[in-house]
């Protein structure tokens, strides 16, 4: 198996030129791969699948009684990002953070840039993420977003465009470590010969940034909160405790006394200072939100508004991660920082305006329609490869909601080489760079490049058959 | 540490310790037949369920006691909590609620274990088992090892190895009542080369032969008794468990001693085997003996999880 027939078609392909030939920075790795016996990609393929296994590296289906447990696919060539673009990436997610911070704490607050007519009022407070239990917030060091994972995708022109925000609980940064630790493995030498950027200071940088935004004197302590075993990002929550040395609690593990939030310990309860939760809103106090929430810690939102404890993300962040609301991130950096965006947004169509919307209705054929506050790859409808009763029960589903829908042109997402079973093939890509808000803005040089493995296929989504590789952030110095 | 994670730790170690223990019952049962011949092969599954305290629950599944019946029973049927595939199942899952708490190296080898363990069970088949048998023990030894080496010796350790040397304890009682009281009455069997065999069973059970032989040289049941209670160096003595899981305990209590219920009551377990020794304990029934120490061990371990891993009506420190 090599690159001796691998076709880019007309593809923007992230290693390899359109006449076929690596590019160069990718060469050593090429070369490497080319050297190979026939069928020893194949065994180092199977081998870093099951060493994913037995290391219990797994996300658990839902929906399956048995609580099967697959490992995400892993895929051992890597995606390359060239330096020169990494540089220019990393200046676009800082800028686009730091506006976002700016505009959930302006939302909360004054409100100046609804005053202003610059985002609509009304798409705003009509978003299902906007809390109006945040009214007022402030929380420490005016930091709202601590964690961010954004969605990149490269497109056929061969710039990367935004595609999604993910301000709440973005998940994946555990895969881009473990691909790491596995991929090191795989082909050392092409990893030395590229000077590919570290990642595995992610878990220091990510206690900095928590311990930073503690109100506590002295040490803090942090701590990670899980819904539990049966959550499918579970190994992730157990791996970010453990590269932090921090304890993983469960909603059950904590107990609210006095406005302040304890763990219940073998030795009585211990004080919270800082909680990186992975619960999402809705459920992290039942007290406040749904009240059916068996995962949450009744009363804890009363603890964090008095400021006696931390949390990371802080509630209500959503409002800015709402796919409508996105459509308005240029005019919202533009507002804040008085810059143009670094990354350009995917156009977007805000069916909660009449006249968008009846762009969207006339040309479902040719758009991605998206739902505004689902994730996962779920709620979409991609045009081109839609049917007709898909198309008309999107169209039926718009005209009843037209504030929960939007839609954007389709995109030719860029291509990588990837192990298939007839051989080295081209299979489409996004990119999701993480982001830490705490006395800086830090961005991983590095991500979690997701593979859409079914031929053809544009959704790379874990829960609808992606994949997962290493992504190489190559030194400064690396030009494409 | 967490209660729940405390609480975890001490099941995940005393889990293991249980299907390392069915492990080596039925590898040693599997053995002792062949010395003992086809006619009386037949009756000697029965104690292997009966070790495990299992009897009842056997009934409801099984009619007799053949080889087949048994080793499915206690190898791979679920609904048996405590067959190997079930016990394995249960430390797996309470290890992976643990999992940042341990370290890697633990917990993939437990996974590992798992795996493994799955894998056979979709067999189902019971024959040719050996090596399996002898997989699970040498699993489980590997982990008890790397929670010595690679754990720092804290409290996680502490409760690991408390429910170990809980089970342990429960376990080596157990195989010493049912082994003596089928054993004894059989007079015919007494001073014969039979006797020898099965008493010499008996200590493999508990992995005990060899360590016994250095101390008693000859297999005698009163020495058997003497070397399985009241051994304060033997790692599988009842005696010896007692003394590390105090260890344990007193270390997890720090000096909250004098509050914790679960201390006291340890200490009446260790006063129990202080306070007599073989000859009282055959003379006055070794059955009877071996109740009362099961009773305490019992208040021992509820006393625990009131201490520790109960979490409601907690005060803050």
């Amino acid at each position: 198996m090599n690159f001796d027939d691998y076709d880019t078609k007309d593809f923007f392909d992230e290693l390899v030129k359109p006449d076929g030939k690596p590019r160069s920075l990718a060469l050593p790795l090429v070369e490497q791969i080319n050297a190979l016996p026939p069928k020893e990609l194949l065994r180092m393929q199977k081998a870093s699948e099951l060493a994913l296994y037995q290391q219990g590296i797994t996300f658990s289906v839902y929906g399956d009684k048995k609580g099967t447990e697959k490992i995400m696919p892993f895929d051992i060539i890597p995606r390359i990002v060239p330096g020169n673009e990494w540089v220019v990436l990393e200046r676009g997610l800082k800028q686009r953070i730091t506006a976002l911070n700016m505009f959930i704490h302006d939302i909360y607050n004054e409100q100046k840039i609804l005053k202003d007519k610059v985002v609509p009022k009304e798409l705003i407070l009509s978003s299902a993420c906007y809390l109006k239990q945040c009214k007022g917030l402030s929380p420490p060091k005016g930091i709202w977003i601590h964690i961010t994972g954004t969605d990149l995708v490269r497109h056929s022109d061969g710039k990367y465009y935004v595609l999604e925000d993910n301000l709440r609980c973005p998940s994946g940064i555990s895969y881009v470590l473990q691909n790491r630790a596995i991929q090191k493995r795989t082909f050392p030498k092409a990893f030395d010969a590229m000077k590919v950027c570290p990642v595995s200071d992610y878990g220091d940088h990510l206690y900095d940034t928590l311990r930073y935004v503690s109100s506590a004197k002295g040490n803090p302590n942090v701590i990670v909160l899980t819904p539990g075993v049966y959550n499918s990002a579970y190994y992730e929550h157990t791996f970010l405790a453990q590269q932090m040395g921090v304890t993983l609690a469960e909603g059950s593990d904590l107990t609210v006394v006095d406005d302040m939030v304890y763990l219940r310990t073998t030795k009585g309860l211990q004080k919270v200072d800082v909680i990186y939760r992975r619960i999402d809103d809705d459920f992290i106090d039942p007290k406040v939100f749904r009240k059916d929430s068996m995962l949450g810690v009744p009363g804890i939102m009363e603890a964090y508004r008095k400021g006696n404890v931390t949390l990371a993300n802080a509630p209500g962040t959503g409002v800015a991660d709402d796919k409508a609301v996105y459509a308005y991130v240029p005019q919202i950096i533009k507002y804040y920082l008085g810059e143009d965006a670094i990354i350009p947004n995917v156009p977007t169509y805000v069916c909660w305006d009449k006249k968008q919307c009846q762009y969207v209705l006339d040309n479902l054929k040719s758009l991605v329609v998206k739902a505004v506050n689902l994730s996962g790859g779920y709620g979409m409808l991609i045009g081109p490869q839609s049917t007709a009763p898909q198309r008309k029960e999107f169209a039926s589903l718009i005209k009843q909601n037209p504030r929960d829908y939007i839609a954007q042109p389709t995109l030719s997402l860029s291509r990588t080489p990837t192990i298939c079973l007839k051989g080295i093939e081209g299979r489409h890509v996004d990119f999701r760079p993480y982001i830490l808000y705490g006395e800086h803005v830090f961005v991983l040089p590095g991500g979690l490049t997701r593979v859409a493995l079914t031929k053809g296929s544009l959704v790379v989504n874990s829960s609808q058959g992606g994949g997962s590789k290493d992504t190489w952030v190559l030194g400064e110095g690396a030009h494409a | 540490m967490l209660s729940r994670v405390a609480s975890s730790i001490y099941w995940m170690s005393r889990y293991l310790e249980r299907a390392e223990n069915v492990a080596r019952f039925i590898a040693v049962n599997v053995h002792l037949m062949l010395d003992l011949g086809l006619a009386r092969a037949d009756t000697q599954w029965e104690p292997l369920v009966i070790t495990s305290g299992d009897g009842a629950d056997f009934h409801k599944r099984y009619k007799e006691f053949t080889e087949k019946n048994v080793l499915h029973f206690l190898t791979f049927d679920e609904k048996n909590p405590n067959s190997i595939v079930s016990c394995i199942n249960a430390a797996r899952e309470n290890a992976r609620t643990v999992r940042e708490s341990i370290s890697s190296e633990m917990w993939e080898k437990i996974n590992e274990l798992y795996h493994h363990v799955q894998k056979h069970s979709k067999r189902k088949r019971v024959s040719d088992l050996e090596s399996f048998y002898a997989y699970i023990r040498t699993a489980s030894h590997l982990i008890t090892g790397l929670s010595e080496n690679t754990l720092s010796h804290d409290e996680s350790w502490h409760f690991a190895r408390l429910g170990r040397m809980l089970e342990r304890a429960d376990k080596t009682a157990r195989i010493l009542d049912v082994k003596y009281f089928l054993l004894l009455p059989k007079l015919e069997y007494v001073d014969s080369p039979y006797d020898a065999v099965e008493w010499g069973a008996v200590l493999k059970s508990a992995n005990a032969f060899d360590m016994y032989r250095k101390c008693f040289h000859r297999i005698d049941y009163h020495d058997v008794a003497e070397f399985l209670i009241f051994s304060l160096e033997f790692p599988r003595a009842m005696a010896f468990c007692v003394r590390s899981a105090m260890k344990s305990l007193k270390a997890v209590t720090g000096e909250n001693e004098a509050f914790v219920p679960a201390v006291k009551e340890m200490e009446t377990l260790s006063k129990m085997l202080a306070s007599t020794n073989v000859e009282k304990v055959l003379a006055a029934g070794l059955h009877e003996f071996i109740d009362v120490f099961q009773f305490n061990l019992n208040v021992v371990d509820q006393s625990i999880f009131r201490s520790f891993f109960d979490n409601t009506n907690q005060h803050v420190v």
